[in-house]
């Protein structure tokens, strides 16, 4: 059939199953945007800022597993999608993102909104093409949305400039892709299964490490399958959040710099570490040198590159996730519950993670943890970035794979708002809670027009403690309370400004008001909810390792002043 | 630590516009050192071959390898280390060579069977093959006369034997 590149590039999206585009036009995308208006069986959801549709697109992706897709224009629109896909890069979600760009025949001499977006992407994107020829459309497409999706997934961009937009080609749907220099399929190494299963066998001290790869290959029953025959206990990261349900008796909950402690004394003593899709960031390990150093160490990723790239495994195991512990479960011998079980048991009652009775005070950790109360888990939990995404790792046990979505690896301020669209778009049957500071809600106030504009019923749970708490937190402990550059007590009243978009706004400041407001939002079904808690400023994050440390100085409360 | 040794590896790549640039890329954003590189296109026109010359310990090595092969347009990584190879670099040398002195120089000429393929009323410019060293070698002997400009291409390297680097690229598809 006869049509246009734009035409042409819209087909073969939906030819691929794409339903939902987040995007933003602009004056190389009109075409883009025109094949787009009679369209029944895909549709566009318009952000107000391109950074908003590449989270949107992104949380998407966390949420149901399929590619995101965003658009955006050449030059500034492209160059605002940046940080998104630097985000899904870092924590391997796939995202395709299509720009537009000027001419073929001004390419290169700086034309008018001409940015080199294919050279400005290339550290993070997992690939990125730009179009020389309308033909081949249907085919990059086609092969971007196999790179995106298969093998460890990334984001991949697609810049297409407006003349091959225009040009007419001859469709032909491309349904087999092939790509001679990519092979993501793995043939896994039956050996290395077996060592595997040696080590595990003669393991005293095995603990689980698992991260966003169980996730992202679906391996979640596998995990609890291995987890159960052998009584191993499971941490996972801060993306592995829900592989095992937190609820479950084998769950030690998040490892790490605000991991739990008995979470990081069991790494930190066992005598097998058995990384699962993780990737040794120096969040989870502090001081590489003292973590898990007296363990023996299993590492399987689908990713060669991750073998040795931090810590040098005893035994690698490169495939997906899912086949390798469905192996495992199939070869490892049983085990019971062992003395090194019930140490960590110990060091759980020990450490445990609970709030404070407080009555008169709104404590962030409070909020999250009544919120946990109210939901237990069934609802998609996106997060931003900062203390509340600390609070929530740590007190909102989630208990199923993909409801909990957080930027993880770059640490994107302004990403939860955007996600939790992406999350309620594509799982509009699911109740979104959106649990963010006031720092990072300013980043990306403005998609609650979309949010209201689409009647998304996200429930923003606003923890507003009026600075920018995670740097407060450090200057406190580590810059001897020097407060530079994080008091953001000048704010806009938050509910006047969910109404003035048109959602609802209200105002919690008393720890008796969580629940009965909380339920007035959960009964809202046609517009985003802000709730606007006003928590007590200067609560910090515990327990904590500081950077690059190790676990003898982990702060499991807040130190005695000197 | 590990002792940081030299690694010469081939990459096969698609000869497609922009792939140099994601390699040089990788290369520098993971902050492994270029020593030389090296690219051409192949008997089969579709494929570009590079030659890389790089330091570090294994484990930077292995890194090197591993990240360089999960770029999309790279077909294959091949390390040498180990392999028995043939390796070559071509250098073209501007050197001072005053009347009185030009016996002298085409004699290192000679030895090095190097080729002199311009000539100035002051100057030899002197074309040399060979391994590394070699080239090295004939520079460090010509310095003394005043070497006014070098260019060398950098190292190109080859398996001995009837092993080829296309031949592993069809074995594993």
């Amino acid at each position: 059939m006869k049509m246009n590149g734009a035409n042409a590039l819209i087909q073969s999206l939906v030819d691929h199953g794409v339903e939902v585009i987040f995007g933003i036009p602009g004056g190389v995308m009109i075409p883009i945007y025109d094949a787009l208006y009679d369209r029944k069986d895909i549709r566009n959801l318009l952000m107000r800022h391109e950074q908003g549709a590449a989270h949107a697109a992104d949380g998407y992706a966390r949420a149901t597993g399929k590619v995101g897709v965003c658009f955006a224009t050449s030059g500034p629109g492209a160059t605002n999608l940046v940080t998104g896909i630097a985000t899904a890069q870092m924590d391997s979600i796939p995202i395709l993102a299509v720009t537009g760009q000027c001419r073929t025949t001004v390419i290169g001499k700086d034309a008018f909104q001409e940015a080199d977006i294919t050279g400005i992407t290339m550290p993070i994107t997992k690939h990125n093409y730009l179009i020389k020829d309308p033909n081949q459309i249907p085919r990059v497409i086609a092969e971007a949305l196999y790179i995106a999706r298969t093998g460890r997934p990334g984001p991949v961009l697609v810049d297409v400039p407006m003349d091959m937009s225009l040009a007419e080609i001859e469709y032909e749907p491309v349904r087999e892709v092939k790509i001679r220099s990519y092979s993501p399929e793995v043939e896994i190494d039956d050996s290395a299964i077996d060592e595997a299963v040696e080590l595990i066998a003669r393991a005293e001290r095995p603990v689980l490490y698992v991260g966003g790869g169980v996730i992202a290959s679906g391996a979640s029953d596998e995990l609890i399958a291995l987890s159960e025959k052998t009584h191993i206990l499971v941490t996972t990261t801060l993306l592995g959040k829900g592989a095992i349900p937190e609820t479950h008796p084998h769950s030690l909950g998040m490892l790490g710099m605000h991991g739990t402690a008995y979470a990081n004394h069991a790494v930190h003593n066992c005598d097998l570490l058995i990384a699962v899709g993780a990737r040794f960031d120096d969040r989870v390990t502090g001081k590489l040198a003292a973590f898990a150093k007296k363990a023996k160490v299993i590492h399987i990723d689908i990713d060669p590159a991750e073998i040795g790239k931090t810590v040098q495994p005893d035994v690698a195991i490169v495939g997906d996730c899912k086949e390798v512990l469905k192996r495992l479960v199939d070869r490892v011998p049983p085990r019971q519950e062992t003395e090194w079980n019930r140490q960590i048991m110990k060091w759980r009652n020990e450490y445990p993670v609970v709030c404070p009775n407080e009555e008169n005070e709104l404590l962030p950790q409070c909020v999250i943890a009544k919120i946990w109360e109210m939901t237990k888990g069934e609802v998609i939990l996106v997060t931003d970035v900062g203390q509340h995404q600390m609070f929530a790792a740590l007190h909102y046990k989630v208990t199923k794979p993909r409801h909990f979505l957080s930027s993880g690896g770059l640490g994107t301020m302004g990403f939860g708002l955007p996600a939790a669209i992406g999350a309620q778009v594509g799982c509009p049957d699911k109740t979104v809670v959106l649990i963010c500071g006031d720092g990072g809600l300013q980043m990306t106030i403005q998609e609650l027009a979309p949010a209201v504009q689409y009647k998304l019923p996200i429930k923003i749970c606003l923890i507003n403690n009026r600075y920018l708490g995670m740097v407060r937190q450090w200057q406190e402990l580590f810059w001897n309370g020097r407060y530079s550059g994080v008091d953001i007590s000048v704010q806009p009243d938050f509910v006047k400004l969910a109404e003035a978009y048109g959602a609802a706004g209200f105002r919690v400041e008393k720890p008796s008001e969580v629940e009965p407001t909380f339920k007035k939002a959960m009964e809202i079904n046609d517009r985003p909810t802000l709730i606007d808690f006003v928590v007590h400023r200067e609560e910090n994050v515990f327990p904590m390792i500081p950077a690059g440390g190790t676990i003898e100085e982990m702060m499991v409360n807040r130190p005695k002043p000197k | 630590m590990q002792k940081p040794i030299q690694h010469t590896i081939t990459v096969l790549v698609e000869n497609k516009p922009g792939v140099l640039a994601r390699v040089a890329g990788l290369f520098a954003r993971r902050g492994f050192n270029i020593e030389s590189l090296a690219v051409s296109i192949t008997d089969d026109p579709t494929i570009s071959r590079m030659t890389i010359v790089v330091t570090g310990d294994d484990t930077a090595l292995q890194q090197i390898n591993k990240q360089t092969d999960k770029l999309i347009d790279v077909i294959k990584v091949i390390d040498y280390s180990g392999v028995p190879i043939v390796e070559r670099e071509l250098a073209m040398i501007k050197v001072n060579a005053e009347p009185s002195r030009r016996a002298e120089i085409m004699q290192i000429v000679d030895i090095f069977r190097a080729k002199i393929i311009d000539i100035s009323e002051t100057t030899f410019t002197i074309e040399v093959t060979g391994s590394v060293a070699k080239v090295d070698a004939i520079e460090r002997l010509l310095s003394p006369f005043g070497i006014t400009e070098v260019v060398r291409t950098g190292k190109i390297a080859m398996a001995r034997g009837a092993i080829t680097a296309m031949s592993q690229v069809n074995n594993d598809g």
